[in-house]
């Protein structure tokens, strides 16, 4: 026997070591993390201006060719529960105890949009092997190419917001999700939530700028008078109105590396469904496991090289019993 | 070495044999409703769990069972150990049927299967997708797998001038070949894996780690050792052959000490981690499910006495099949929560069809043992 049990366990267990080396959690080759895109747009949802009217899904519908949903057969009015292949933006509900007061954690409620974040570093554009999920390269929206997709779903998988929805009851199914009207914006206008909201909750703009005024809401004191701007951040309408109690927190700034889309509310994010993700993206972080091992295919290569080898001296010497 | 292997000399069309092709017909009907009505109309996948048992049985524990064909090569190969050579023909034949099924589950379960192709055109591919290395892996794999069980099929009519000829020019790319059948399971066992990291936080940290590679990797081995001496006393015992005793217990030493090295890591990473392991609720008695999966059958097979007893490495070897097929569904669909209110558990539809695509496999397997040399021949 050339290798006695004690060689074969040492073998092991050193390239057990090896592999394990190579991947602990802060590799000197961690994937570095993805900067904002200087034109990006999106859309910053603020909860407390938000009337729960719905007006945004009514018009996403419109604007997408999308179709109502019946949940309750008997409804005659759009009654999604959730985002599905029909519904992409959903405006949903938190109460808690008597259900009083509008933006209060305990014995209030408060609304909360649902739709596509479109993440700076997004999981589901990692995830995706066709590259059939992809970000803009300005605009930064996260878009959706059925002509490559092959259906697999990792990107449902992947996404820490559970956005792409599947057409599970067609034999030729697509992914579904908020593209932030590209098509609407491609012909000058804006994403038709903003465009019909009547309270300003929803506002189009670029990123920096929805970030500045974020900033500028997050800096008013509790019931100083001041102005929204309606629609878009540069639209020149706005609602006049006393600020609210904002929580001191931008949902979207870092959270997962960051997104597009952001959000201001008065109730804690996690009470709202929103996950808490920390600062990195998990794409960068899944990119450094995997790319820690096939960068530029050195280490398969080397692997490989050493097998050809190992086998053509073995068969070559046999160790017969 | 002609007569190394020899072909089983019964009947191919047997009472099971007729069992067998029952479900796989059932099997075939479902799937052939599936690409009328939809994936939704048979299975009960959702957008929560996009994935389920196609994935978490054909492709995960389908393709570790296939890696019966590169641990043998593995020992053979790598490690110079001939001895083993007897077992690597059946091992191979189990791998490229479990791994050719798994592709054939891959493709019924994408969606939109006509762009299939886009996966192999190298200006489509997403490099930093693991998918992608995933799928490009199993592909090459199972064409290398049908290469390495091509000389069982020649030697059958090694009369024929040209197969003499094939046969001598796959001898001469043996070394190529298989070093490149050690290369892709390495390759893509460990990043069926990987693929779960992406997940994030939606699987529980009993199994979410940045080593997750490393024990797809380590767990498909031992499953591979483990489905070849299980496949080995089983087919000694329905086809009335002798036992192969001593190699047997040779291998559950190698297995042995693969399991060893996976648990003592797995437990580092989760002690390192801080795992709830004891406060997961039903996670965590899945979790220890799994984990004494591989612990009892270990505690048996390092005892020398006990490896000698077929009975114990049968059982042995069947444990820990279990644990690795437990550890890819808690990995993949058990630990794996996209947030409340979603619920998954596979549909009756769904699960014959992925009974119809085991009962094909068996189907092949038996006709490949009966016609063609693929099981040692007796000596003495």
């Amino acid at each position: 026997m050339a290798i006695s049990r004690r060689s074969f366990l040492k073998l092991a267990a050193g390239a057990g070591l090896a592999a394990g080396a190579s991947l602990a959690p802060a590799p000197v080759g961690a994937r570095p993390p993805v900067p904002r895109l200087p034109e990006a747009v999106g859309i910053l949802y603020d909860a407390t201006l938000c009337i729960g009217c719905k007006a945004c899904m009514s018009a996403c519908k419109e604007f997408n060719g999308l179709p109502p949903e019946h949940t309750d057969p008997r409804a005659i009015w759009d009654d999604p529960l959730d985002l599905s292949p029909k519904t992409v933006n959903i405006v949903k509900l938190y109460t808690h105890g008597s259900g009083l007061a509008k933006d209060r954690e305990v014995d209030g409620y408060a609304y909360i949009r649902r739709f596509c974040m479109h993440c700076v570093d997004p999981a589901c554009t990692s995830a995706c092997p066709v590259g059939a999920l992809y970000k803009d390269a300005r605009t930064g929206i996260v878009k959706y190419n059925p002509d490559v997709c092959i259906g697999c779903r990792y990107c449902q998988i992947a996404c820490p917001y559970n956005i792409p929805k599947f057409q599970w009851d067609s034999p030729f199914p697509r992914i579904v999700k908020c593209q932030m009207c590209d098509h609407l914006q491609a012909r000058g206008s804006f994403p038709a939530c903003c465009r019909f909201c009547p309270t300003g909750a929803s506002l189009f703009g670029e990123v920096r700028e929805l970030l500045r005024e974020a900033r500028r809401r997050l800096a008013l004191k509790e019931g100083e008078p001041t102005w929204f701007p309606l629609r878009r951040v540069d639209s020149g309408s706005h609602t006049y109105r006393a600020a609210p109690a904002y929580l001191p927190y931008i949902y979207g700034e870092k959270d997962g590396g960051g997104t597009q889309v952001l959000m201001l509310s008065s109730v804690p994010f996690a009470k709202l469904g929103l996950p808490a993700l920390g600062e990195d993206s998990i794409a960068s972080h899944s990119e450094t496991v995997y790319h820690a091992l096939y960068k530029g295919m050195l280490l398969p290569y080397l692997v490989l090289s050493g097998l050809v080898y190992l086998v053509y001296r073995n068969t070559t010497k046999k160790d017969l019993p | 070495m002609a007569e190394e292997f020899v072909p089983v000399q019964t009947k191919v069309v047997t009472k099971p044999f007729l069992v067998l092709a029952a479900l796989a017909l059932t099997g075939l009907g479902l799937i052939a409703y599936r690409y009328v009505a939809g994936l939704g109309a048979v299975t009960n996948l959702s957008d929560g769990y996009p994935w389920g048992i196609w994935i978490a049985y054909d492709v995960l524990v389908g393709t570790a069972l296939g890696c019966g064909g590169y641990a043998m090569a593995i020992l053979v190969y790598v490690f110079n150990r001939w001895e083993y050579h007897p077992l690597v023909r059946s091992a191979v034949l189990t791998s490229v049927l479990g791994y050719t099924l798994a592709a054939v589950a891959i493709f019924i379960d994408i969606g939109r299967y006509w762009n299939g192709y886009k996966l192999f055109l190298p200006w489509q591919v997403n490099l930093s997708s693991v998918l992608v290395e995933v799928a490009l892996c199993i592909g090459a794999y199972v064409v290398v797998l049908w290469i390495e069980f091509l000389p069982t099929l020649l030697e059958k009519h090694r009369e024929h001038p040209k197969a003499a000829v094939w046969l001598r020019r796959l001898n001469h790319a043996l070394p190529i070949i298989a070093a490149v059948g050690i290369l892709l399971p390495t390759m893509h066992q460990s990043s069926l894996g990987t693929l779960m990291v992406i997940a994030g936080g939606k699987l529980s940290p009993l199994w979410q780690t940045s080593l997750l590679p490393l024990f797809f990797l380590l767990s498909a081995l031992a499953m591979g050792f483990a489905v070849t001496a299980v496949e080995s006393i089983a087919s000694s015992y329905f086809f009335r052959r002798p036992y192969e005793t001593p190699m047997l217990a040779n291998l559950a030493r190698v297995t042995a000490g693969v399991v060893a090295v996976y648990l003592v890591l797995r437990l580092a990473d989760l002690l390192y981690r801080g795992a709830p392991v004891l406060s997961s609720g039903w996670l965590s008695a899945m979790f220890f499910l799994e984990n004494l999966l591989y612990m009892v059958p270990l505690i048996f097979l390092v005892s020398p006495r006990a490896a000698r007893n077929l009975r114990v490495l049968f059982l042995a070897g069947l444990a820990l099949l279990l644990a690795g097929a437990v550890y890819r569904f808690n990995a993949f669909l058990v630990g794996f929560s996209p947030g409340p209110g979603w619920r998954y558990f596979p549909a009756v539809p769904e699960i014959a069809i992925t009974l119809g695509l085991v009962s094909l496999e068996l189907m092949a397997y038996l006709y490949f043992v009966k016609r063609y040399p693929v099981l040692p021949a007796q000596h003495g």
